[in-house]
């Protein structure tokens, strides 16, 4: 037994065994003790549901792709860049932008918990907090984006950069040729999240 | 020295199973609820972001492994709020719920909007930095939190002992390893270190493949 005395057992074996009725136990302790408002956890669930997401990000690669003074401004400060566009907050406090070139492809990963940027992303897909690409994204990069059908010519560097601190990382992938006649509202269409993660390349419409 | 959490370049754990792009953002209804409720409770000011990391990471290994996600959240939580004193395990266990004096500080609905487009900045005034883009610098083995035995460090095991290279300097940002301690926030120069992946593995998958790490000051030093 991992434990001698009921006393030593960690708090959260008290809680019940199904997880929905942990959250549910948790949730009516402390509406109970008048420490949260039920609510507000409905306010909270609503916007990173549905208004904040990848589509924020990808709005803000289209605009890289046609404005190139804010492209400019992207990679030297991406936090003042995005705030621009109003996107802000938390997980997404200071954020840098990496660019995908011929020469370098990006890939963002958080091997020690889930680091993600938030404001321009949303929450997390499952694969990225999984323990396989949390363990293999900075071992074996390209054996993972070959789980993700992505093949990289072997000349291309990879960079996989691990999000060990409050810094959150968007990838800028390449704008795909075959694209000049689009405007930024159809480039954004293009972008996928995992794009911006850098586990998928953006391509042009078939 | 390491805890379960630090598993960059562990063997085992088989294939990443992409989603659809149109994927629900949360699988299970109880998911958002557990990340509300999360966030909801951080709001009242009785831990830092980095402390509840370090609850997540205090999870025994075999709980750690077997808890999906946000079932690592819920008891990170739950440790959390009997260590600091907010609820009591008796409470936890069913007991009758006492009124809290925090309850003033309770994040009220109207408020959420404002409260996650603010974030929680994490850039602070502090020393000038040692190093510069281009410096090299080896990094500290192992990893480990030097003020608390165990502690909360985020300097990865596979980073530790490493010659890397500045890339990036990033100002000063609050240091985990004494946030998570209650001992003060301690901001330090932070910078981007860019590590060769054959060095951090012995064989990368293809020449000048890279992996970086952000790590503070104090993780480092200067490599000659």
């Amino acid at each position: 037994m991992p434990h001698d005395h009921a006393d030593d057992a960690p708090p959260h074996s008290l809680l019940p065994p199904d997880p929905a009725l942990r959250v549910k136990a948790l949730e009516s302790l402390l509406t109970r003790k008048g420490l949260i408002d039920p609510a507000a956890l409905d306010e909270i669930i609503e916007i990173y549901a549905h208004k904040v997401g990848p589509r924020n990000g990808a709005a803000v690669v289209a605009r890289a792709w046609t404005d190139p003074d804010f492209r400019k401004r992207l990679l030297e400060d991406a936090t003042e860049a995005v705030a621009e566009m109003g996107f802000t907050g938390r997980q997404g406090e200071h954020v840098v932008a990496v660019e995908n070139t011929p020469e370098q492809h990006n890939m963002v990963v958080c091997t020690l918990c889930s680091c993600y940027p938030w404001p321009l992303l949303g929450i997390p897909p499952g694969w990225y907090k999984s323990d396989a690409y949390r363990a293999r994204a900075v071992r074996e990069p390209r054996k993972v984006l070959a789980e993700f059908g992505v093949t990289l010519p072997e000349a291309q560097r990879v960079r996989v950069w691990d999000s060990t601190a409050e810094v959150r990382y968007l990838v800028l992938p390449m704008r795909p040729v075959g694209t000049d006649g689009l405007d930024e509202s159809a480039l954004a269409a293009l972008v996928s999240r995992d794009a911006m993660i850098g586990t998928a390349l953006v391509e042009a419409p078939a | 020295m390491t805890r379960v959490h630090d598993m960059g370049g562990r063997f085992g754990d088989g294939p990443v199973q992409p989603a659809a792009g149109d994927a629900p953002v949360f699988a299970e209804e109880w998911h958002g609820r557990a990340l509300a409720v999360t966030l909801a409770a951080g709001a009242l000011g009785q831990w830092t972001l980095d402390r509840s990391r370090f609850a997540r990471e205090c999870l025994a290994p075999a709980d750690y492994l077997a808890f999906s996600y946000y079932e690592k959240w819920l008891a990170g939580l739950a440790d959390l709020l009997v260590a600091q004193g907010v609820v009591t395990r008796d409470e936890l266990a069913g007991a009758e719920a006492a009124p809290s004096p925090l309850a003033e500080r309770r994040l009220r609905a109207e408020s959420v909007a404002g409260a996650l487009a603010r974030g929680g900045p994490v850039l602070r005034e502090g020393p000038a930095p040692r190093f510069g883009p281009g410096d090299r610098v080896r990094t500290r083995r192992p990893a480990r939190n030097l003020a608390v035995t165990g502690g909360h460090t985020r300097l990865p095991g596979y980073a530790a002992g490493l010659t890397g290279v500045v890339e990036r300097a990033h100002g000063c940002h609050v240091f985990p390893d004494t946030n998570a301690h209650g001992l003060g926030e301690q901001a330090e120069p932070l910078y981007t270190v860019v590590f060769d992946a054959a060095e951090v593995w012995g064989a990368a998958e293809a020449p000048g493949d890279t992996v970086s790490c952000d790590l503070w000051e104090s993780y480092l030093e200067p490599e000659t």
